[in-house]
């Protein structure tokens, strides 16, 4: 039992595309659910130190910690220098090509933690303290001789080994002690078999091998973007992230890989996001096309078509990674929360909203997926005709909003946008001929509507600016959003004056932007992907030297190893929320891309 | 139940890849299922009856004899299975059985019962000798 508690931002993540782990600077493994994202946690010490569960990797004694992910890979090194020794704790999820595994047999899920003395001797402390079930079981470890130590739970086997000795711990886990010279290596392998019999594989030379294959593996899909341009180094990080964020098997693409760490501390703004938001897909398939990641970009259409086909017209908020409807809300009491922010809630209930702005992100979508990529088949036709059905019969109702407000319903700014773009891009596919049988007077008409509500009710003269929603006072950054999917020019008068007001009232500093007036007073932290939203912003008009300056400012809030959570604590930069997140490094590539091709005079408004 | 996934234990005798080993090992325990349905039959034929409770009791004599015998003897046979005593290799990372199956479950021994009790159970109540 231990009783250090990280911040969210000393935390890195690896992962294989199935699952991910969380790995702080002290070289705790404190999160990692199998055998996918939205699995039960066998380690969640991020949520409750005491009981969540952790596999610790640590020097006996206070050290000097640096850590780096190993060039365009999503393999960590952590570096402790203590005195005259030098150890290396490198973490990983082996992944390599389909060619590859299908010469060897591969465990179902893996995780390397690999321990290399690179100078002097160094005494090792490892404590495993798994509790399955979000902490709500303590397994029985039981000694499987050569095969390791197994936890056997219903037909499921974690196998845990090492090529040190490890022995049970005064608690119920296990642990080592022991000593290692410069040159030394040593590994730890834990494995998850669920469907058939496990595949327990030696270490050794093996765990070298499959570090270098998946070190390959990832520096040749990194090697597939085409990306050269301002901030290359973050963009690639985001990129990565993105990857890992990715699940294999489906295509979706999880807003993160964690649940309920707060947006605010000791706060109750507690949410699972281990699931696939069709907010995110406009965004997602404009970075994944804009980097170059064909492959990528047809598995989430594909994903998205597959996932959306039993709701059809109606399209969910937030679906599972094989598009089936995320659990029901409900909250861990047995967990205490990151650093006492309660409670624990798994399972979300987004799925109960509505939010009219999904259409437009799922055209748009699609839209750029034919602009750059295939012609539309019969199914995508299908979707988009009924996308344009129902965006016609239902543009003018309130809902939730892109926030995901619980109180009650709005005639949104953003959503009114979002259904506008929908209409818009269904008449431009229909006009490239990429489309028929959409009726093209109701929907010329019914676009030009939702632009006079816009222009009439969402603009608050008394304000100067484009309110969060129709009649309403409020600022909110997502008006940024005009702009970037050609509703109105960056540089237009309202536009300006929209961009001021947010300036006066949700920027807290440089590089900081607040989602809402109502996130400011709830205490959450700046919004960190409406501070790329900005840069974005000032990049389409022409501002690109400001543009810069506040996309600096922003990056200067990563972590370390240039990871962002959803939010950014304004008094202590501190990240708050769930961590990483898709969604703000979807922004960071986004606004990168914009900023290169504005300075390369590629992007305009298209009137 | 139980991760005794025999197809996938019968494939990766030929290959590592998963799921070309789940394929080929589908088809071979399809096939070992006609085969020992022989082997039923000729006890029904040699009793001159074919009831369902007799076909019950090969069923159970058949997995016990699975449990005893086949398992603890399957990591000699399989190319791609690791010994109790030596420990994985490179080559050899499948887990091996273990006492009754119960590396695969603690449900394990209880479920090649039930299977092949069920198994004989069918062909005796169908079987129609002659």
């Amino acid at each position: 039992m231990r009783a250090e508690v990280s911040k969210i931002q000393d935390y890195a993540i690896i992962g294989n595309g199935r699952s991910a782990a969380l790995i702080s600077n002290r070289g705790s493994l404190d999160w990692l659910c199998w055998p996918r994202f939205d699995s039960a946690s066998i380690f969640g010490a991020i949520l409750d130190a005491k009981t969540g569960g952790y596999w610790s990797i640590r020097p006996a004694g206070a050290a000097k910690i640096r850590r780096q992910y190993i060039d365009n890979t999503n393999v960590l090194e952590t570096t402790f220098s203590i005195g005259s020794g030098k150890m290396v704790v490198t973490d990983f999820m082996p992944v390599t090509s389909e060619e590859e595994k299908k010469r060897r047999l591969w465990p179902e899920h893996e995780i390397i933690r690999q321990i290399r003395c690179d100078e002097g001797e160094t005494s090792i402390v490892v404590d495993f303290d798994p509790r399955l079930d979000y902490g709500g079981i303590v397994p029985k470890i039981k000694n499987a001789g050569k095969f390791g130590w197994r936890i056997d739970i219903g037909t499921n086997v974690f196998t845990l080994r090492s090529e040190v000795e490890l022995v049970p711990s005064d608690g119920d886990g296990l642990s080592a002690k022991f000593t290692l010279k410069s040159g030394d290596v040593v590994a730890f392998s834990l494995t998850f078999s669920a469907e058939a019999p496990g595949v327990v594989p030696p270490l050794d030379k093996l765990a070298t091998e499959k570090l270098n294959l998946t070190i390959d593996w990832w520096r040749q899909w990194a090697a597939q973007s085409n990306y050269h341009g301002p901030y290359e180094r973050h963009v690639t990080r985001s990129a990565l992230v993105l990857k890992l964020l990715s699940y294999a098997p489906s295509g979706a693409i999880v807003a993160a890989p964690t649940t309920s760490l707060p947006e605010r501390i000791g706060g109750d703004l507690n949410w699972d996001y281990r699931f696939a938001w069709l907010r995110d897909a406009s965004f997602t398939l404009h970075a994944l096309f804009g980097l170059g990641y064909k492959d990528d970009a047809e598995a989430f259409v594909d994903w998205l078509l597959h996932a959306t086909r039993l709701t059809r017209p109606e399209l969910r908020v937030v679906y599972d990674v094989f598009g089936e409807r995320p659990p029901p809300e409900c909250e861990l009491p047995q967990l205490r929360g990151h650093r006492g922010s309660r409670p624990v809630r798994i399972g979300n209930a987004a799925i109960e909203q509505v939010q009219l702005d999904i259409y437009g992100e799922v055209v748009e979508a699609v839209s750029h997926f034919t602009r750059k990529s295939r012609k539309l088949d019969r199914d995508m036709q299908k979707m988009l005709r009924q996308c344009a059905e129902y965006v016609c019969e239902h543009w003018y109702q309130p809902d939730n909003g892109m926030w995901e407000e619980r109180d009650e319903r709005r005639h949104y700014t953003h959503s009114r946008l979002m259904c506008w773009v929908a209409l818009d891009r269904i008449l431009d596919m229909q006009a490239r001929g990429q489309l028929d049988g959409i009726s093209i007077e109701k929907c010329k008409a019914e676009r030009q509507r939702i632009r006079e509500e816009i222009e009439m009710r969402a603009w608050n003269s008394n304000l100067g600016a484009y309110a969060q929603a129709c009649g309403s006072h409020e600022i909110d950054a997502s008006a940024l959003l005009l702009a970037y999917h050609s509703f109105e020019d960056a540089s237009s008068q309202r536009m300006r004056q929209t961009h001021e007001r947010i300036r006066e009232r949700l920027v807290p500093r440089l590089g900081l932007v607040y989602r809402n007036e109502r996130s400011m007073n709830r205490h959450e932290g700046a919004f960190a992907v409406c501070s790329f939203w900005e840069a974005d912003f000032l990049a389409r008009g022409g501002k690109l030297s400001e543009a810069r300056k506040v996309f600096e400012a922003a990056l200067a809030y990563a972590n370390d190893v240039d990871l962002f959570a959803e939010e950014i604590d304004p008094e202590t930069g501190d990240a708050l929320g769930n961590f990483p997140q898709g969604f703000t490094h979807l922004g960071v590539i986004n606004a990168a891309l914009a900023l290169r091709d504005c300075e390369g005079g590629t992007v305009g408004f298209k009137s | 139940m139980t991760r005794m996934n025999i197809p996938y234990l019968l494939g990766t005798i030929f290959t590592p890849d998963r799921d070309r080993a789940k394929l080929i090992g589908f088809f071979l325990h399809f096939a070992n299922g006609w085969l020992f349905s022989l082997v039923y039959v000729a006890a029904f034929q040699i009793l001159h009856k074919a009831t369902w409770w007799l076909g019950a009791i090969i069923g159970l004599v058949q997995a016990i004899f699975v449990l005893t015998m086949t398992l603890p003897v399957l990591p000699a046979l399989h190319p791609r299975m690791a010994d109790e005593q030596y420990g994985p290799t490179v080559v050899r990372q499948l887990e091996p059985p273990g006492f009754l199956g119960l590396h695969y479950g603690i449900r394990t021994p209880i479920s090649v019962l039930v299977a092949h009790t069920i198994f004989g159970i069918i062909l005796g109540a169908f079987y129609v000798v002659k």
